[in-house]
């Protein structure tokens, strides 16, 4: 059985990586490799890097340090935040990343999943969808929320699926930051619409949160960042709790 | 030294980094005098069998492949077009192991493509010293190979035992990743390393 997995996720600005509430009041909190080690040396079952540099140089420094990533973590990684075009991803790919997110350039244009599926395989491709409820219908937003699209989260998932993507990073805008647990019932919808596997993502504090989403909401990983960051749960409690609760998970 | 062969299916990045955090000496190459002579030769390969075999067909590499004589480890795609053929295309495969490659059956248990951390089982063999089976590491793959005379270690997904790894006289592969998974990973390419 595929194990449950567990998956910091570090935003990196200008080669250190930072972690803001709601993406504002951003804070450096470490070295970007080291604090990569560190994770998988604690048994993260993946990572995920996300660029948020707004600037071309800071966007260079990412592809660099990408390659640094990949010559010394031995655990698969992610790397998103700015993919905008085939190149983009291509670039990243080449520099050594697993697998490449996209999101706000796939909402502009869906072939840009079935571009870089075709060219490098499904397992390379997650797509990151950001959305938010509004008056019930689930839509995808850009820009961290600020702006919505005439995205739907499901139906936007399963074209994602159609066109190639091999996983799905859904983050509902709505409980991001807050600590307050993530929307299961969302989770398990979207998990029981589609084959590939789906992460879960913003809203964990506490381990019961964790666990809940792995249970009743099917996901097959969760992704956390600032629990992980400021210490608040460290992976290896993490993963012995959720042993403790029967979910498999690799210890 | 050890050959990582080079005909352009796959990220080979992943697999020269593992050999360079292991202080290994490699070279890439597609040239069979090259690789004939190395210690060790890695068969890489990502994508689907069928490219992977029409490539190694284009450049002529079939038969340099089948006749070494000193260990070859095949990774993933790499493993799978050593198997007898695939049902991924379909195609022929090298016909060095003894299976059947087919396509898991998705199902809610069991999503395609097998992605993630799973366990091994039924470990023999050199490859795996020091193990004693329940290990995690770390697969992703849409088609398996069956389970045969070959198999030196096994793995489950949803109602599938398959072979999670196979050997035939000196050549060995895995259907996971050993330079992703972690200490587990790095203890079977320095089991196959000391060969």
């Amino acid at each position: 059985m595929v194990a449950k997995r567990i998956i910091p996720c570090l935003d990196v600005k200008d080669g250190q990586v930072v972690k803001g509430i709601n993406f504002v009041g951003l804070k450096e909190v470490g070295d970007a490799v080291e604090m990569g080690r560190k994770y998988s040396r604690e048994g993260a079952d993946e990572l995920v890097y996300l660029d948020i540099s707004a600037t071309f140089e800071g966007r260079k420094t990412f592809v660099d340090l990408v390659g640094r990533i990949a010559s010394v973590i031995d655990i698969p990684f992610t790397v998103g935040g700015g993919i905008s075009s085939y190149d983009d991803a291509a670039r990243l790919l080449d520099s050594g990343a697993d697998k490449i997110s996209v999101n706000s350039a796939a909402i502009a244009r869906p072939e840009l999943i079935s571009q870089i599926a075709r060219q490098y395989g499904s397992q390379f491709v997650v797509c990151a969808i950001d959305a938010k409820n509004i008056d019930g219908r689930w839509t995808a937003t850009t820009h961290g929320g600020r702006q919505l699209t005439d995205k739907e989260l499901f139906s936007w998932a399963l074209e994602a699926q159609e066109r190639g993507a091999g996983e799905i990073l859904f983050t509902s805008m709505d409980h991001d930051g807050t600590k307050a647990g993530y929307p299961c019932e969302v989770y398990a919808r979207l998990c029981e619409s589609l084959r590939i596997p789906v992460i879960a993502s913003g809203g964990a504090g506490s381990v019961d949160h964790i666990a809940d989403v792995l249970t009743r909401g099917k996901a097959d990983a969760a992704l956390a960042a600032s629990i992980f960051h400021y210490g608040e749960i460290p992976i290896p409690v993490l993963k012995a709790e959720l042993d403790r609760k029967g979910i498999p998970v690799r210890l | 030294m050890i050959a990582i062969i080079d005909y352009g299916c796959g990220n080979l990045r992943s697999v020269e980094n593992a050999l360079g955090r292991l202080g290994c000496e490699y070279r890439l190459t597609a040239d069979p005098a090259v690789f004939a002579a190395a210690d060790k030769v890695l068969l890489p390969g990502v994508g689907s069998a069928k490219a992977a075999m029409d490539r190694l067909r284009e450049l002529g590499l079939c038969e340099s492949i089948r006749s070494l004589r000193r260990p070859v480890l095949g990774i993933c795609v790499g493993m799978q077009v050593m198997c007898r053929d695939s049902e991924e295309g379909p195609t022929d495969g090298l016909d060095i192991f003894d299976a059947h490659v087919r396509k898991f059956d998705p199902s809610p248990e069991a999503k395609v493509p097998h992605m993630g951390w799973n366990r091994l089982g039924n470990l023999d063999g050199k490859l795996f010293k020091g193990m004693k089976g329940g290990e995690y590491v770390y697969f992703v793959h849409s088609y398996y190979a069956g389970l045969c005379q070959d198999t030196v270690a096994t793995c489950r997904h949803g109602g599938k035992l398959f072979s999670a790894a196979l050997r035939y006289e000196n050549f060995y592969g895995t259907q996971f990743h050993p330079e992703k998974s972690g200490e587990v990973g790095e203890t079977v390419l320095k089991n196959f390393l000391a060969l």
